[in-house]
């Protein structure tokens, strides 16, 4: 079953646009990443997604209701993690986990989840005074606080040492073998070999390829005499055409 | 717990945490006063200037004025432009609490500083110069409630506009120095100049200050005055909630 569907989806930002036409669709308990260089429409795309962000055109569903205009019933059902979104300086971790587990009607253990991201030991310090990675981790549990059905991850492990990298992995599968279907963006090509089932590749807002990983690989032959890895494939789908 | 009242109660808590921001909202309008009353030793003495009342008690009101300006245009008009920027809101918008429940748990915890504040004042008056309270309670009730509403509704107007935090801090100085002026902060009552008063009849927190005075001598306030704050607050609101943006 389809629980993320964008079809036609376009973004306009004054008379440039950002995505155009996008189409794909997420099955549910799936790990689905998208992958493209800075500014390819990304974040424009799940933001979308998420309901933050009004589309010029297309459709998208999640879990059967319209993104933007279902809004209001979805807030409860997607956890959402932000490229870019900061807490308040002075609020400890420990009270940001238990002010967002009041927002939802079946929370997760705060303090399980804490220890989940690996920020036990944090539990009392003020988020103005966490490393970046740690607010990174901060940032993915209040994303999954609220035991979402859905979780949007936007630059899911960006900051973050490779060691919590695997353990966010780890969170990751198992919110995904319990069903909950996971909607990504990374950078990293190890990670969104590894933990995503497939993939969509966005090349100036337009879908350039949509394969599982090892599909995508199979797509480019040999690269200076070496099987290629993701990396290749992503920069040949990504590479400046020369035919213009 | 519900999820305002969690809320409400973490936004208590980070203001307590900002000592700068809750000395000025809690303890400032008492130090203001005591200081005053003791560096100047006429300003608790009756005066014949002022028909054999003490000057402190022409003050007090003034002092309530600058209360209400300064919890509005620094205390809660920081925190309302630094959330935004910060993207606190938007984070808030990914939940089923309406990043607008943030707002409204501010504007309460405010709310509640201002009314600490105000009364930690006129407590330290009273104790340390034998002040009186004002002649009317139900009309200073009113004055202060309409003059807090409507500066309010200016904190939340200069927040909506405001491109970001650095601008909003900036427009909010140059509103809030003026302000006390014409709510006669330098120049309490009949010491203002006549046509420095005529501009304070229509700034909303001149019209507060006088109606607050008018409170504290037992008069009802002026229409006018009541008019000029219940004037801003409705204005202010109105547009404020049509301008805002919530990234
Ligand atoms: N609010 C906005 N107003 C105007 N232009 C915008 C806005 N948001 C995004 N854009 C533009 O849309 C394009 C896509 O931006 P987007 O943030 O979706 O990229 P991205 O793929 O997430 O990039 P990155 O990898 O750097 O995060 C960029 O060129 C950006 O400048
Ligand atoms: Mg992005």
């Amino acid at each position: 079953m389809a629980v993320i569907e964008v079809s036609g989806l376009t973004k306009r930002y004054g008379d440039r646009t950002v995505v155009n036409g996008v189409s794909f669709t997420v099955a549910e308990g799936e790990i689905f990443g998208i992958l493209g260089e800075n500014g390819a429409g990304k974040t424009t795309t799940v933001e979308c997604i998420a309901g933050l962000r009004s589309p010029d055109g297309g459709a998208i569903s999640v879990l059967g209701l319209d993104a933007r205009r279902d809004h209001e019933r979805l807030r409860g059902l997607v956890g959402v993690q932000l490229q870019e979104s900061q807490l308040q300086d002075r609020l400890r971790v420990g009270e940001a986990l238990q002010l967002y587990a009041s927002f939802y009607p079946d929370p997760a253990d705060w303090r399980e989840l804490l220890a989940s991201v690996g920020l036990t030991e944090q539990v009392n310090t003020p988020y103005a005074k966490l490393s970046g990675g740690q607010k990174q981790r901060l940032s993915i549990a209040l994303a999954l606080i609220g035991n979402p059905r859905v979780a949007i991850l936007d630059e899911l492990t960006t900051g973050l040492d490779p060691r919590a990298r695997r353990e966010i992995w780890k969170l990751i599968r198992a919110i995904r073998d319990r069903g909950v279907t996971v909607l990504l963006v990374t950078h990293f090509m190890d990670e969104a070999e590894r933990l995503c089932d497939r993939l969509a590749v966005l090349v100036d807002g337009g879908l350039a390829a949509l394969d599982t990983p090892a599909g995508l690989i199979a797509g480019v032959g040999d690269v200076d005499g070496y099987r290629a890895n993701l990396e290749d494939a992503f920069l040949a789908l990504t590479a400046p055409s020369h035919d213009s | 717990m519900s999820a305002l009242s969690r809320l409400t109660g973490t936004e208590a808590r980070l203001f307590l945490r900002e000592p700068v921001g809750a000395f000025f909202a809690l303890a400032f309008p008492a130090v203001l006063v005591v200081v005053l009353g003791n560096a100047i030793p006429a300003f608790s003495e009756p005066s014949a200037d002022f028909d054999g009342e003490r000057p402190i008690n022409l003050y007090l009101p003034v002092v309530l004025a600058l209360a209400i300006g300064t919890v509005t245009m620094t205390s809660l008009l920081g925190v309302l432009a630094q959330y935004r920027e910060r993207g606190v809101l938007r984070r808030l918008a990914t939940t089923p609490v309406k990043p607008s429940a943030l707002i409204g748990a501010q504007l309460g915890v405010n709310v509640a500083a201002l009314l600490v504040g105000s009364a930690l004042m006129m407590i330290a008056a009273a104790v340390a110069f034998g002040s009186r309270g004002p002649e009317s309670w139900p009309a200073l009730l009113v004055a202060f409630v309409l003059g807090a509403a409507a500066m309010t509704g200016v904190a939340l107007l200069i927040a909506a506009v405001a491109p970001n935090a650095r601008a909003s801090a900036g427009i909010g100085t140059l509103v809030y120095f003026p302000m006390l002026f014409f709510a006669g902060v330098w120049t309490p009552g009949p010491m203002m100049p006549d046509a420095a008063q005529r501009i304070a009849d229509f700034t909303p927190l001149g019209a507060a200050s006088q109606a607050m005075q008018a409170a504290w001598s037992g008069d009802w306030p002026q229409p006018l005055h009541l008019a000029v704050t219940a004037g801003y607050a409705l204005v202010t609101c109105a547009l404020a909630s049509r301008l805002f943006r919530w990234q």
